[in-house]
């Protein structure tokens, strides 16, 4: 299986309108990453960098070592699930995650076999004719997480990718996430506006603000209450010191060690944290 | 974006676009060149009087159209649930699909001097009536096409007023000529003058109708002219001078309609459903109604007209005449040809803007990209006559020019028509594109791969509607093949015009009957075609 690649970001630098964007960072192999801040501060610029549907004008993005900077999507060990229009609306289930294999769909009897497999790990046995439009939200983004598995490449980004679903159905991809990562060991960055999905899977945060990197760090540093104070500021609002509560202590947050039942939930009753997703969603979408 | 490819397929279209362009401009230099002397001398006062006709006779139809357009839209909106209001709306949309010289028939056909309404008209007059020809007849034609256009555009414009300000007039009790005054005019003026700048644009550019309903060198415009100029009296030097005027009355025109925000074509989206009761009393009531009848008779006696008097032909002789049947068949193909060609010129500029749109990114539009946008639009400044008589002169000094006919009749239809083809195309092509476009690239699905698997199936439809679309306006057109045609290539027009030119009369009307209803099938199609979007 593939194991996950170094993504390093060295010295880069991106225009975007009047909004110059500087990335320095370096994501280790095999992490589950969180990518989080404001609206606007560059999180899916940062992955379109890596994924190469932008070129820096400056700098390099290296994967394992390797500069790609110039390497175009199709040329990087790299899939990406973006928040919506991830599958093809005229094609069937099997035939979306078929072109993971094929991008011009000749499939033979083993990639079918591993087509069915895919399907069956993400919990779409039986539903490999249907058409985008005949499933849920949902079941829309397993089958782009099946063409992740079909396509096994070590990177994996995805952009706010459960944003659009509620918040059992989210949880349960979260799980599945948590779980494929926990399999397959590939390097995953994941942005989210939601401290409580960071909380939930992952390893490690980037906090950016305003084009560059703010922070980084392991997700035990920023939800345990050491968070840097542009986080905090990020995550509460006001001068709260601990917004986000603590995980019960003995608690581990990294992933690996974690299964996809034991996790660290949010208190629902926080309702400072939840009021400010909402505006934050609101700001997003509107 | 990286794996960005460069548009080759958009700039040989340019190319393709120039090069038709070019070669006519080239054509009317090397004439002038040759005889500067006649080309100036051609400036006399003939020239200046056909220029003034022309535009003379443009203001008049624009005036005709626009101003009782004004009255029906407002009749139309003002009784959302007028029984055969649809019907009414559907009849408005008919004569855009129709062929010019189909039209001019129709016209005949009421108004002519055997025309059905001839006995009344003799009856109202001095004894015998002598056919709408001349200047009455350009008006009738032109205010034919256009007063529906424009009733149709105008009331699109009304439907965006607020559904609360007409709750408000209402409750405040307000009169027809208040709610006019106040609501109606300032939503109605704010499109007149982009639909008066269409309108005008069209009627400064007529060629069929004036060529078939002018009747003689009192009615002529500059395109006629021209037409006589090259074919009757072979005076190469007088065509070149009138090409000249007409090409800087166009491009008057169009930088006035540019500035007035005016859209190139008179498509019009109308919801049909009904909207809100306003209150109207007994009078306004049958004034309105009047007014819709009057506009949809008005719009419907020519074509019933074409229909009786088509259905009065010998079909079955018309249909075994071998003439008719090669004519039937050159048409079919080469209107075929030039809609294919017009397609593959629209998708490759769509394909190669939206191509230069992801590579610039946040910049702003380079002007490769905006010669692949607007630009496009700016080859309807140049008329198929004008782009016909500059190959016309350009060929003559090497070869035969008309057995070029068919060359010339593909091409110039085919660019002419991409302007339109593109409006049907592009939007599909980029909301396909947004979708795709980064998914695609992720998974290395291009080429030909991505033509087949993700482009036509998406986009199969709308290049099928604009296909038919495309068909229908070369399959009526009459500008390049009066230029070019001959007894050896003919289209069903042209072997139309003719008819009607050696006063078969009743053949003529047959034919009309037969090009309007394969023209008319093609819109409808096209039409159908691009509502049943699936999605």
């Amino acid at each position: 299986m593939s194991d996950g690649l170094a993504v390093r970001l060295q010295s880069v630098i991106f225009l975007y309108e009047d909004m110059r964007m500087s990335f320095d960072v370096t994501i280790a192999p095999g992490s589950l990453t969180a990518v989080m801040g404001a609206s606007g501060s560059g999180k899916s610029t940062l992955l379109n960098l890596v994924a190469g549907f932008e070129t820096p004008q400056s700098g390099r993005v290296l994967l394992g070592g390797t500069d790609l900077t110039a390497a175009s999507p199709a040329e990087r060990p790299v899939s990406m699930i973006f928040q919506e229009n991830n599958l093809f609306a005229h094609l069937t289930v099997e035939q979306n995650v078929g072109l993971g294999r094929s991008p011009a769909l000749n499939l033979s009897p083993d990639d079918r076999e591993d087509i069915g497999a895919a399907l069956q790990r993400v919990g779409l046995a039986g539903k490999e004719k249907r058409l985008p439009r005949e499933l849920s939200g949902g079941e829309r983004q397993r089958v782009a997480l099946a063409r992740v598995l079909v396509r096994d490449r070590p990177v994996l980004l995805l952009d706010e990718p459960f944003a659009a679903l509620g918040p059992a159905l989210k949880d349960d991809m979260l799980d599945l996430l948590r779980a494929l990562h926990a399999e397959k060991r590939m390097t995953v960055l994941f942005v989210t506006h939601q401290p409580e999905d960071a909380a939930k899977v992952a390893d490690a945060v980037v906090f950016l603000e305003n084009g560059r990197v703010a922070a980084t760090g392991t997700a035990a540093q920023f939800f345990d209450g050491s968070a840097p104070e542009a986080f905090r500021r990020y995550v509460g609002g006001d001068d709260e010191p601990d917004p986000v509560p603590k995980p019960h202590s003995g608690t581990c947050l990294n992933p690996c060690a974690d299964l996809p039942g034991s996790r660290h939930n949010l208190r629902s009753n926080d309702m400072s944290s939840f009021n400010d997703h909402g505006v934050m969603l609101g700001l997003e979408r509107f | 974006m990286s794996g960005y490819r460069y548009p080759f397929a958009a700039l040989i279209a340019l190319a393709a676009i120039t090069a038709l362009m070019g070669g006519a401009f080239l054509g009317l230099g090397t004439e002038a060149l040759r005889n500067p002397a006649g080309a100036l001398q051609a400036f006399d006062p003939y020239l200046f009087r056909i220029a003034r006709f022309t535009v003379w006779q443009a203001l008049l139809s624009t005036l005709l159209s626009i101003v009782p357009a004004i009255f029906v839209a407002r009749a139309l909106d003002r009784h959302p649930d007028f029984p055969g209001r649809a019907t009414i709306l559907r009849l408005f949309a008919l004569p855009l699909a129709l062929p010019a010289i189909v039209v001019a028939l129709g016209v005949l056909a009421l108004l002519g001097r055997a025309g059905l309404f001839a006995p009344v008209l003799a009856g109202l007059g001095r004894g015998t009536w002598p056919g709408i020809y001349g200047l009455s007849g350009i008006l009738v034609a032109h205010v034919f096409f256009n007063l529906p256009m424009a009733t149709r555009l105008f009331l699109q414009s009304l439907d965006t007023v607020p559904a609360d300000q007409w709750r408000l007039a209402s409750q405040l009790g307000m009169t027809p000529a208040p709610v006019f005054r106040l609501i109606e005019w300032p939503a109605m003026r704010a499109v007149l003058p982009g639909i008066a700048g269409l309108v005008f644009m069209l009627c400064v550019t007529s060629f069929t109708i004036v060529l078939t309903l002018g009747g003689g060198p009192r009615a002529s415009t500059l395109e006629v002219a021209i037409y006589q100029a090259l074919r009757f009296d072979f005076d190469p030097a007088r065509a070149v001078a009138l090409t000249v005027v007409q090409l800087v009355l166009t491009a008057v025109a169009v930088a006035l309609l540019a500035r007035l925000g005016a859209t190139m074509t008179g498509e019009a989206g109308i919801s049909l459903s009904r909207r809100r009761a306003m209150s109207t009393g007994p009078a306004e009531r049958a004034v309105n109604i009047a007014i819709i009848l009057a506009a949809a008779l008005f719009v419907a006696g020519p074509i019933v007209a074409i229909i009786v008097d088509g259905l009065g032909a010998d079909l079955g002789r018309l249909l075994s005449d071998p003439a008719v049947a090669r004519a039937t068949s050159t048409s079919l193909i080469l209107a075929g040809l030039s809609a294919v060609i017009s397609v593959a010129l629209a998708w490759a500029l769509s394909a190669g803007r939206r191509t230069l749109a992801a590579a610039r990114g946040s910049a702003p539009a380079g002007f490769l990209e905006r010669l692949m946008d607007s630009g496009a639009g700016f080859v309807l400044v140049v008329p198929p006559i004008v782009i016909g008589t500059g190959w016309f002169m350009l060929l003559r000094q090497s070869t035969d020019v008309l057995a070029l006919a068919p060359v010339m009749v593909v091409a110039v239809n085919a660019v002419m028509a991409m302007p339109l083809v593109l409006r049907a195309l592009r939007p599909a092509y980029d909301s396909a594109g947004g979708r795709h476009d980064r998914i695609a690239a992720q998974l290395g699905i291009a080429g030909w791969n991505r033509l087949r698997l993700i482009d036509w199936p998406v986009m199969r439809r709308p290049v099928f509607t604009a296909l038919s679309f495309a068909m229908a306006l070369s399959l009526g057109d009459l500008g390049v093949i009066a230029l070019f045609g001959s007894d050896s290539v003919q289209t069903l027009p042209y072997l139309l015009y003719s008819r009607m030119g050696s006063y078969r009369t009743e053949d003529a009307a047959g034919l009309a009957l037969l090009l309007g209803t394969v023209c008319l099938g093609l819109t409808l199609l096209a039409d159908w075609l691009g509502k049943e979007q699936t999605p």
